[in-house]
């Protein structure tokens, strides 16, 4: 557990309730570093918090160019936080194309702090700047902090002996010391993080260390900033909390779904962004018994996966868009076969590569019809980060319980960005334990049960139960192969009630707000941040407004038809040309209307409030 | 407390109650029943194996042997064996599969299988045509053939299915043919005891499409001329009157007449157990030369190369003994973490 040693009060300290900070820099600054530990350090001081990283789907874009800028952001308070906030109180840039590319964002009379020494006349070419911002009055109407970072972190490291470029690597530690003098916050979780991080270059750790108080140490004797703020701890629900990204959370999910079904957990997977977090976190639970396979492709990641199922494992195959597009058939296979398996999609902007880094929620019509034939499978999603974990294990719970696969839909959002999380007590979590076929009198393997039409899972192994499946069309009960008309008809229907079966299951909606009145917002997956503040704020002004943020998409929950007749209109904001709404019209002839953001970035709550206004005013 | 011995297992006991739906005539009987008799001489449980296949005729083969079996999608076999296999690696898993499943849309699976070295037994049914989707060319097809899909000849050269196992480092490579029962019967029990990959390519006519497909190496009066059989620490001898032999001369082979000063103790001595897979390829590929015979038999045989599945449940159980069985609450718990009170 950490201690908090706060630093000493300083001169003039102003207590505000929230802020939002930006770092920016090229993508070899190490803004995502710099980034997360400021996050860590506010987390642990008991803010509420959301982050925001945005970085290029470029390794190293060239040094200094647009699309090399990498930014991270985090909005921290000692209120509740939904977003990451939807324009910044302090910006943090450490070269002209990162200027360039945020300065938007900055309020009026924000903080802006750049490191001077990269303003020079081939930094700003490689910026495409005609003029020099920091001297064409172009930053006027914000709190300027022009430093020589790169200097000033040179001086600080010069009796260790490293090399410029070495030295240079550290300026963002500098950065980072001055938004911790800043913001009041004490330098102890990040100089832990150092010394583990860097355990066998003690070197770089001390490098890394000295940068980071020399930057603190500058506010403290130039003066340079007249002001610092404390945001004051939130006033979270009790109990224990860590910061908890949403790939992180899947696969800790998993992990403990795992135990609770008494399985053995396997993932197949192929690296691709912005899902390879969960391959990389599962591979380091070898001590749980976690087996991880990096296939040869997308393909053979679930295949693989299915194989791992047949043999009574709980399987998942995570991936993002391109790669749910080469795994259909397969799917279509463990739909035929009835073998539990959870399909995670970690959403990013398309069609094709599209944007690697960016996210989108476009693949919900893939998620619930991109298969060929009648190919019905229950479909998820997760709503924050820290959600994520929940749905792994509901995720898995279905796909047991109903011998089923099961889509599970995250996004790039989710994946990367971070909240405080509750820490859950795994005894709170109810086991639901499989029980594998073994009684070979009698024995078919697709003999269902009544309630759930889960067929056994009869694992190879097992004496007395050798039997044989397959995606051609089979004969219920016996499995034996058949292609008679009548049978595919009862079998697709059947396929079809066992899916529909899952409603019985699944909690009712309950709209967060008003129960009944003028709107309700009917919306799923990473939007439900924006939408949460958005609504908060306007019926904070008297609006009478519902929130119905949907984490079973098929099925969908029993009692939403008759929720959205309760209001005179229902909105759907989605990030696509507007998917979900297109199956609440086919399924409930409700006039819904669409709001559509596709810009590979999450909707702002501002954008919300406006078109709540535009509707209601 | 008493012990009961089960009946050992007769061929009988591998024979399913669905009626078969090849091609009277088919290569593809003689291989299931080849399989049917060595199965039950292995001294394995029937529940322990595991028949997977992907798609095409010789994937319909899960269906008509009773052990655990899974008809699977096109190509896809492999991989659904190695998700199988590393999740248990106990159990005995076959892949049935054919020229077009296993080499052309299953390429990749196969080549990343072999690599693996995965305990899995391979059996190729190579008959060099489409015959589910009723006559196309194969990977397997050769230059210029004349099918459905290319009727002034396919423009492709093919694969030779042992060289490319032997190119992916496969650790066991053989042949055999659909007419040789013995010699395929021999060839399958010798895979069942290879601990990695096994693979089999198996000469397979399709009396529809492709009928004498091999006619010169099972007809039965050029066969002898036309095929050499490998046997480990032998010499490579063939001819209707074994008068024929392979000799190395440098790094090439070369066919040679015995007699007239030549002998036996020329001629090249097989060695499946060969380090180096130049040695297997050399031999692959000498039936694409004129006057060179088709060799059949064990090609390669590396036992030294561990299991994938075994290095794979190693690594886990060695993370375990070093850092002790995982402790869930402890890995939720992991990093910073910070307590709220009420």
């Amino acid at each position: 557990m950490a201690t908090i040693d706060l630093p000493i009060k300083k001169r003039d300290v102003e207590v505000i309730d929230k802020a939002v900070i930006r770092f920016c820099g090229d993508s070899g600054d190490g803004m995502q570093i710099t980034g997360n530990q400021f996050t860590n350090t506010v987390a642990l001081y008991g803010n509420d918090l959301a982050t925001f990283p945005d970085y290029p789907a470029e390794i190293r874009a060239p040094a200094g160019t647009l699309p090399g800028v990498s930014g991270f952001q985090v909005q921290f308070s000692s209120g509740d936080v939904y977003t990451p906030g939807d324009s910044v109180d302090a910006l943090i840039a450490m070269n002209p194309a990162a200027l360039k590319m945020n300065l938007a964002d900055l309020k009026k009379n924000g903080i802006l702090i750049v490191n001077k020494d990269d303003f020079g006349e081939t930094d700003l070419r490689k910026a495409q700047a005609t003029t020099n911002p920091l001297e064409d009055h172009s930053l006027d109407g914000y709190r300027l902090f022009s430093v020589e970072l790169t200097r000033l972190t040179r001086a600080a490291l010069s009796e260790l002996g490293l090399d410029a470029k070495s030295m240079d690597r550290c300026k963002n530690f500098f950065a980072l010391g001055m938004c911790f003098w800043l913001y009041n916050r004490p330098m102890d979780s990040t100089t832990r993080w150092l010394e583990d991080k860097f355990k066998t270059k003690p070197l770089l750790a001390e490098a890394n260390k000295r940068a980071m108080k020399a930057g603190y140490s500058f506010c403290e004797a130039t003066e340079a900033f007249q002001i610092s703020y404390e945001i004051p701890p939130a006033h979270l629900s009790p109990g224990t909390y860590r910061n908890m990204s949403g790939n992180q959370a899947l696969a800790l999910g998993f992990v403990v779904a795992a135990q609770k079904a008494g399985l053995k957990l396997f993932q197949g997977s192929y690296p691709i962004t912005p899902a390879s977090d969960i391959l990389h976190e599962l591979s380091m639970y070898k001590n749980f018994g976690v087996t991880t396979f990096q296939a040869e492709d997308e393909i053979a990641a679930i295949t693989s996966a299915i194989g791992a199922s047949y043999a009574g494992a709980l399987a998942i195959t995570t991936t993002s868009g391109p790669g749910m597009a080469l795994k259909t058939e397969a799917m279509g296979l463990a739909i035929a076969v009835e073998l539990p398996l959870v399909i995670v999609d970690v959403q990013r902007g398309g069609p094709s590569t599209g944007l690697p880094t960016k996210t989108e929620q476009a693949d919900l019509l893939q998620a619930l019809f991109g298969r060929n034939s009648e190919a019905p499978i229950p479909v998820l999603a997760a709503a924050t980060p820290g959600d994520c974990f929940w749905m792994a294990v509901e995720a898995s719970r279905i796909a047991v319980r109903y011998m089923v696969p099961v889509i599970l839909l995250t996004d790039g959002y989710l994946a990367n960005g971070a909240e405080p999380w509750r820490i859950p007590n795994l005894d709170d979590i109810p086991d639901f334990p499989v029980k594998f076929e073994t009684n070979p009198d009698g024995f078919q393997p697709y003999r269902r049960d009544p309630q759930t039409l889960a067929r056994p899972w009869a694992i190879p192994g097992t004496p007395g139960l050798e039997h044989r499946l397959g995606g051609l069309e089979k004969q219920d009960v016996t499995g034996n192969i058949n292609y008679e008309p009548l049978n595919h008809e009862h079998m697709v229907r059947l396929r079809a009630a066992k899916v529909e079966a899952i409603v019985q299951d699944i909690p009712d909606v309950v709209p967060a707000g008003d129960p009944d009145g003028d709107l309700l917002i009917v919306a799923w997956g990473s939007t439900y941040g924006a939408i949460t503040a958005g609504v908060n704020a306007q019926r904070a002004m008297g609006k009478r407004i519902g929130h119905v943020h949907l984490r079973n998409l098929n099925p969908l929950p029993r009692n939403l038809g008759e929720v959205m007749q309760r209001y005179k209109n229902v909105l759907v904001p989605e990030m696509n040309m507007g998917q979900l709404i297109l199956v609440l019209r086919a399924k409930y002839l409700v006039d819904a209307q669409g709001f559509n953001k596709i810009q590979g970035r999450p909707f702002k709550q501002s954008e919300i409030e406006s078109k709540i206004e535009e509707i209601l005013d | 407390m008493a012990t009961t011995t089960l009946p050992p297992l007769t061929k009988k006991d591998f024979q399913t109650d669905q009626e078969v739906r090849w091609c009277p005539g088919c290569g593809d009987y003689a291989i299931l029943s080849a399989v049917q008799s060595v199965f039950p001489e292995l001294g394995i449980p029937r529940e322990k194996f595991v028949v997977i296949s992907g798609i095409g005729c010789s994937s319909r083969f899960p269906y008509y042997i009773n052990t655990f079996g899974f008809h699977t999608i096109h190509g896809r076999a492999p991989a659904v064996a190695t998700g199988l296999k590393l999740m248990n690696p106990d159990l005995e898993v076959w892949v049935a599969t054919g020229d077009g499943d296993a080499l052309s849309i299953g390429g990749n699976h196969t080549i990343h299988m072999l690599r693996r070295n995965v305990g899995l037994k391979v059996l190729l049914f190579n008959n060099k045509i489409y015959g589910l989707t009723k006559g196309q060319y194969s990977p397997t097809s050769e230059i210029g053939k004349k099918t459905k899909s290319t009727p002034y000849g396919t423009a492709d050269r093919p694969f030779n299915p042992v060289s490319l196992a032997i190119g992916s480092e496969a650790t066991f490579v053989a042949r055999t043919v659909d007419v040789f029962m013995q010699h395929m019967k021999d060839t399958i029990k010798r895979a069942s005891g290879h601990k990695g990959s096994a693979f089999i390519e198996i000469l397979q006519n399709c009396n529809i499409f492709n009928d004498g497909a091999w006619h010169d190496v099972t007809e039965k009066e050029a066969r002898s001329e036309h095929v050499v059989q490998l046997e480990h620490g032998k010499p490579l001898i063939f001819g209707k009157n074994r008068d024929k032999g392979i000799r190395l001369n440098g790094f090439e082979l070369e066919v040679v007449q015995l007699g007239n000063g030549i002998t036996e103790a020329d001629l090249l001595i097989h060695d499946e157990t060969h380090p180096r897979p130049s040695y297997a390829f050399t031999l692959a590929h000498m039936e694409h030369r004129p006057g060179f015979p088709t060799p059949i038999g064990v090609l390669r045989n590396w036992a030294d190369v561990p299991r994938y599945e075994d290095t794979v449940s190693d690594q886990i159980k060695d993370v375990i003994a070093k850092k002790g069985k995982g402790d869930l609450a402890k890995l939720l718990r992991a990093g910073d973490t910070w307590e709220v009170r009420a």
